[in-house]
């Protein structure tokens, strides 16, 4: 079934020109996250994953923020004395399925970071592949100010963007970090201004998906790697990948092409 | 009492399929609509084919493969479900699991996807393991009331230890291919598309080598988990002289020495 078929509630999900907009749908609450809204991320990542028609994953938020983290407004009934939450059954059901569907996929995802990022909202940020910002976006690891430690992958993207003490540092403030922070401290990879960054996102999905998206695929594979593996691994992983790539369609056509000086017609096989 | 004796399906489904490239045996499960799930049927038609390839002189290394999806994701529960203990003690359908336990040459399982239950009972009955990185490792008999009963609690002790045996046998968790690695499970990871050319490249690798050193060092590896060190030793040791009995011995030394390749007969 295709993506733009399925009916969501909390979220908006169109397909055009193999590009998959995912677009978290609650703006009344700055896209927080509540049960339905993770678990329908969860189901359109996984179309998008499976749908042939899909080379690019774009995720963003409706209105004025990507996303604020965790929806707190229903904790109040929840929060009395006597309470005990089980937040770690609560990740590996509604969060962390996520964040490992934008990592394990084979196709890029971009981050089009629209207004505020919080909490889980900046974890699936940081997840994705690519970040491009809007000048108004923010960026806050907010876990601390409620006692939490900043989850949904957080603490593994997060120090390998900015350094291990950029990382600790925001973690342990909680502090906001304005769109061009983000920009210097290697946080996101590009900062428009906010009129344009439906353009500009569209322009670089555009440009990923004509890319040939076997040899894309195994790129994103093998730089995820590369955080497990030592260099002995790593350069046996390349090989087997670069077998792979040199047995695509597109590789000989980007061969062909070079040699006769024309632009190459990618397809994808 | 119903009768015990097997009746053939009703079907022209090849169970398994095979043929060979140069000095290897290639056996493959084929039922992918049940996810390779081993019946007793495939399992004699399996161990058949073995011997055969196992009294070629022209094979010298079996490839067991899987599809892509599934190495053998268990055995055929439906087929089990409502016999007697007595119908299962009288069928006795893991004898022919023995028979695979006697192939003297070298097998190379080449794994993806689901090796459950029997599927991981067969993989541990192969020697050399290359595990695609989608593989899923476990004996969850425990989920349906019962327990692993071709191997899977002796070997999978053996291979790799009281602890993690326990966890999965007792817990019916898999194991991912990086944990199976860890484990001592498998002998290699690859990338998914790679599992059966990595196999192949693995077995024609070993294929190149003396096949009566191969027969005999699979022996005595086998060995290890059948007797006390010193039984073990004296065998190994054995076995080692008995290879200077053979021109293959005579043949890869002298190649060392003169700094050639061997070129080893079989003899």
């Amino acid at each position: 079934m295709p993506v733009t078929a399925t009916t969501f509630e909390t979220i908006k999900v169109e397909t055009a020109d193999r590009i998959c907009t995912i677009t978290m749908n609650r703006p009344d609450v700055y896209n927080a996250l509540n049960d339905k809204l993770t678990f329908e991320l969860q189901d359109a990542l996984k179309a998008a994953a499976r749908d042939r028609e899909v080379s690019v994953v774009v995720l963003t938020g409706e209105g004025k923020a990507f996303c604020s983290g965790q929806d707190l407004g229903d904790l109040k009934e929840k929060y009395v004395p006597g309470y005990v939450p089980h937040l770690g059954d609560d990740l590996r059901k509604r969060y962390n399925p996520v964040v490992t569907r934008i990592r394990e996929m084979d196709k890029p995802v971009i981050a089009a970071v629209n207004g505020v990022a919080a909490g889980a909202g900046l974890s699936f940020a940081l997840a994705c592949d690519i970040r491009l910002a809007s000048e108004q976006a923010s960026f806050i690891e907010v876990f601390i100010n409620v006692g939490l430690i900043p989850d949904s992958g957080s603490t593994f993207t997060l120090p390998r963007l900015v350094g291990l003490s950029k990382a600790l540092e925001l973690c342990f403030t909680g502090d906001k970090v304005t769109a061009e922070e983000a920009l210097r401290i290697g946080l996101v990879n590009r900062v428009v201004p906010a009129e344009t960054l439906a353009e500009e996102t569209s322009k670089l999905a555009k440009r990923l998906a004509s890319l040939p998206a076997r040899g894309i695929a195994l790129t994103k594979r093998l730089l995820n790697q590369s955080y497990e593996n030592d260099l002995a691994q790593q350069l046996e992983a390349e090989a087997f990948a670069q077998e792979t790539a040199g047995l695509t369609e597109d590789h000989y056509e980007g061969v062909v092409a070079f040699i006769e000086k024309r632009k190459p017609e990618f397809k994808g096989k | 009492m119903t009768s015990v004796v097997e009746t053939k399906p009703m079907t022209d489904e090849q169970l398994i399929l095979f043929e060979t490239d140069g000095p290897v045996g290639i056996i493959r499960l084929n039922r992918p609509k049940v996810l390779n799930a081993l019946n007793p049927q495939l399992m004699t038609e399996l161990a058949g084919q073995m011997e055969i390839f196992d009294r070629d002189d022209d094979i010298h290394v079996i490839v067991l493969a899987g599809s892509e999806r599934a190495w053998a994701a268990g055995a055929d529960i439906g087929d089990m479900a409502e016999r007697s203990m007595l119908e299962m003690y009288q069928r006795d359908q893991f004898a022919t699991w023995d028979r695979i336990r006697r192939i003297k040459k070298p097998i190379v399982a080449a794994v993806s996807g689901y090796a459950l239950g029997g599927g991981c009972e067969l993989m541990m009955l192969c020697d050399v393991v290359i595990a695609s990185e989608t593989a899923q490792i476990g004996q969850p008999e425990i989920n349906i009331g019962v327990m692993p009963g071709a191997g899977g609690t002796q070997r999978l002790t053996r291979a790799v230890g009281k602890a993690t045996a326990m966890d999965v046998i007792l817990t019916g968790r898999f194991l991912d291919a990086k944990q199976a690695l860890a484990a001592g499970l498998v002998s290699r990871v690859v990338p998914a598309e790679h599992f059966f050319t990595e196999a192949m490249r693995v077995a024609r690798d070993m294929a190149a080598k003396g096949p009566i050193a191969l027969r005999l060092a699979k022996e005595a590896v086998l060995k290890a988990f059948d007797s006390t060190l010193s039984e073990g030793l004296e065998y190994e040791r054995k076995l080692f002289y008995m290879l200077f009995a053979t021109e293959d011995q005579k043949e890869g030394m002298r190649a060392f020495v003169e700094k050639r390749k061997p070129r080893f007969k079989g003899t």
